[in-house]
């Protein structure tokens, strides 16, 4: 880290500290909360993009998959709803791992024939599983569906959700990975981009996994909760603003937790990155041809890194729920978490560690902070117009400044210092 | 005999020709995708916003001459609002290419690289169609609703299933085959379309022979923001216009323009009826068509739907993936470099 990144961090402290001064703690406490998680899931797309050159424009699909571990995790099981669908369900993901493990088969065994072999096991299995899943979720989602109607989750802390989370997108990536990694770039960027967006329409169609669009609410927080602060009698009479007080407090706790994961893959990262390991995927990228002659298996290598990279991501989404303390699916944007996380790498630096945490930090501030500011701005310049439609239309549009704010960074980075802030050494 | 009829209606009715429509407003933003592909060589993130950018300067010509009491008769004022739509557009793609794309083209950068500037492009577009009009849906179709209403069919034929056919439907369908039509007329009878087919098919050797390349990029762009406009306008008037949607159908598009052969201007039409139809055929609800057709006692009790339409995207994708798999290089012989 040389003296120039040392100060770009500084001027992102400087900039947190600044808004906690004008505005409030509370909003450059909860700046940093997601700028921390921004980070990691730029660490995330960094490990894949800058080290390996794998285009994955699916991020939001992989940190969804992490929100969904939470709710999967942490949430207490409804044993009315196993009772009376839990077989069911069981049943027919049975018939679907069954169908398409014979699919394979068959198709493997280069019988004659065997495209249509294979459409009949696929349409055969089909139905079996229509015929076990349907009742089982009608069932399943009739009980207590105001609250309920899912199946609900392990009940396990909610700290084990974040490696559960990571995991879980890791089985996502790896299976992508298998069928779609031999593709090149730009294929491999549309395959990514359409499975996030499947992950999504499952998350919101899917009532009987975690209620679908009718949101997860109320999962259980590693920390207490303000509200209990205020009621514990020793936290309310150390300071004079107690409400305050226990709302940084929490989001402070959050802080340290976040920057301790942060710290971990960062020093892992590095670690890696200056590994002979580092060193063969980075060759990979330079010149796969060149790369695969010194005999290094780069299909392997390729699946290996985006499985890591997805389970990062995974691991941030599950953070970032936990953070939330609920799992609200139509929050899920590709702008807001594939492509922004993208313009961070870019800005930051991509194949820089340091770079990528930069950038998350950076853009999630600016991500923010551009929206107020951009209000003022038309504000300050409408004043002189009369009232009516036409500058209420500016000042409320004035909250889509961030778009447009991110992409002219996004440009004029890659044009003026297209290596980003802190470039690859 | 009658349920036979009744059946066929239906079918048309529900799929026939919503996947007609589709299926053509797909093609002209699949050909879109293809032809930046062909002739820039990199696949363009910013193009379903194009369209929204492209859309949006119809909508609001449109308002304009709907506020000064200009209309065209029983058709939407939409399509009298197209050909300033179209210019601004251009004028878009246009600053676009001068002032970004221009200099990583001379640069000659992987194009890669290329993909990332485009989403810094699709980023900026989004955020203007949003800062201009907004992120809300919006109608702006207008003049006859139904160029046959469901009732009108039912009273002439005397069958009981209706077919309605929409006047935005009917309108996309005739306006994509003109587009179309005068698209290969252009490449193929043109100099200038033979030039871009050549500088498409090899660079070096039309360089050679004295093509101009900055022209033949400047006339794709043109081409490409007329065909966004064209399949923007079309899908707003069939559906309704709303940013975010506009920025989904990236993923369709690709889809189309892959299936038919990335490059390929014919495989990216083909591409864009084979999504819409099986998009269509997967989600619909078969019940009804099944109940006409087959004898009383096979009748289902269930509605037949394959996948709840939120799963459209899942078609288009699988789609796409067995075609990668199977056939990387499209149905038709697209690029595979």
């Amino acid at each position: 880290m040389t003296l120039r990144d040392a100060s770009l961090f500084a001027l992102v402290a400087v900039l947190l500290v600044v808004t906690g001064m004008v505005q409030s703690w509370n909003l450059a406490l909860q700046v940093l909360n997601m700028g921390l998680i921004s980070a990691i899931m730029a660490l995330g797309v960094n490990l894949q993009w800058g080290f390996a050159g794998l285009f994955n424009v699916g991020v939001m699909g992989f940190v969804a998959l992490g929100g969904l571990a939470v709710a999967l995790t942490a949430m207490p099981p409804v044993a009315e709803a196993w009772q009376a669908g839990g077989t069911g369900i069981v049943a027919a993901m049975i018939t679907a791992l069954v169908t398409i493990a014979a699919a394979v088969q068959v198709w493997r065994r280069r019988l004659p024939r065997r495209g249509w072999l294979v459409a009949a096991i696929l349409v055969a299995g089909f139905m079996l599983y229509r015929y076990f899943f349907d009742p089982a979720r009608d069932a399943i989602e009739d009980v207590n569906p105001a609250l309920q109607g899912n199946l609900g989750g392990l009940g396990l802390p909610v700290l084990m959700a974040w490696p559960l989370g990571g995991v879980l997108a890791a089985g996502a990536a790896w299976l992508i990975g298998k069928t779609a990694l031999g593709l090149r770039s730009d294929y491999l960027a549309i395959a990514t981009l359409g499975i996030a967006e499947i992950i999504l329409a499952v998350m919101k169609n899917e009532d009987w996994l975690a209620r679908g669009v009718k949101n997860v609410i109320g999962i259980p927080s590693p920390l207490p909760s303000a509200i209990e602060l205020q009621e514990s009698a020793g936290f309310a009479a150390q300071f004079a603003d107690p409400v305050t007080a226990s709302t940084v407090t929490v989001k402070l706790g959050y802080a340290l937790l976040f920057a301790a994961v942060l710290i971990v893959l960062l020093i892992l990262m590095q670690l890696a990155l200056r590994s002979p390991w580092g060193r063969m995927v980075r060759a990979i990228r330079d010149n796969e041809v060149a790369a695969e002659a010194m005999g290094k298996d780069v299909t392997r290598r390729h699946l290996q890194i985006f499985v890591l990279g997805s389970a990062i991501c995974g691991l941030a989404g599950a953070m970032m729920t936990t953070l939330d303390g609920q799992l609200v699916p139509s929050t899920y944007q590709p702008l807001r978490f594939t492509f922004l996380i993208w313009v961070m790498v870019i800005v930051g630096g991509s194949g820089n560690n340091f770079g990528a945490v930069l950038g998350g930090m950076l853009i999630w501030f600016l991500w923010v902070q551009v929206e107020p500011v951009g209000q003022w701005l038309v504000g300050l310049l409408t004043s002189g117009l009369p009232e009516g439609a036409f500058r209420d239309h500016l000042l409320n549009s004035a909250a889509y400044m961030r778009l447009f704010t991110m992409g002219v960074l996004m440009l004029v980075v890659l044009r003026f210092s297209p290596r980003g802030l802190i470039p690859e050494r | 005999m009658m349920d036979m009829l009744n059946a066929l209606v239906a079918l048309a009715n529900f799929v026939i020709v919503p996947a007609l429509a589709y299926g053509s407003q797909l093609a002209l933003g699949a050909l879109g995708v293809t032809m930046i592909y062909g002739i820039l060589r990199f696949s363009n993130f910013a193009h379903g916003d194009t369209m929204a950018f492209g859309t949006m300067a119809v909508i609001l010509f449109t308002w304009l001459f709907q506020s000064w009491g200009i209309s065209f008769g029983p058709l939407p004022t939409a399509l009298l609002a197209l050909p300033f739509g179209i210019v601004i557009c251009m004028a878009l793609v246009l600053l676009t290419d001068r002032y970004v794309y221009a200099f990583y083209r001379a640069q000659k950068v992987k194009p890669v690289v290329l993909v990332i500037v485009s989403m810094g492009v699709m980023f900026v577009t989004n955020g203007l169609v949003r800062l201009i009009i907004g992120p809300d849906d919006q109608r702006f179709s207008d003049g006859e609703r139904f160029l046959i209403s469901a009732r009108d069919f039912k009273e002439m034929t005397g069958l009981d299933e209706g077919l309605a056919i929409k006047t935005g439907q009917a309108l996309t369908l005739v306006v994509a085959i003109i587009a179309v039509a005068l698209l290969f007329w252009f490449l193929n009878r043109t100099r200038t379309g033979k030039s871009m087919r050549a500088y498409s098919d090899n660079e070096d050797l039309a360089l050679l022979s004295g093509i101009n390349p900055e022209k033949v990029v400047m006339v794709t762009w043109l081409i490409v923001a007329t065909l966004a406009t064209l399949a923007g306008t079309l899908y707003g008037l069939d559906k309704s216009f709303k940013p975010f949607t506009y920025f989904q159908l990236l993923l369709p598009f690709f889809a189309a323009a892959i299936v038919g052969g990335l490059g390929h201007p014919l495989g990216a039409i083909v591409g864009g009826f084979v999504i819409a139809f099986s998009e269509v055929t997967i989600t619909y609800a078969w019940k009804k068509v099944l109940t006409y057709s087959v004898p009383e006692s096979w009748a289902p009790d269930g509605l037949v739907q394959l996948l709840s339409t939120d799963y459209k995207f899942a078609v288009s994708f699988v789609i796409l993936l067995v075609v990668l798999l199977f056939r990387p290089t499209g149905l038709f012989k697209g690029k595979s470099v």
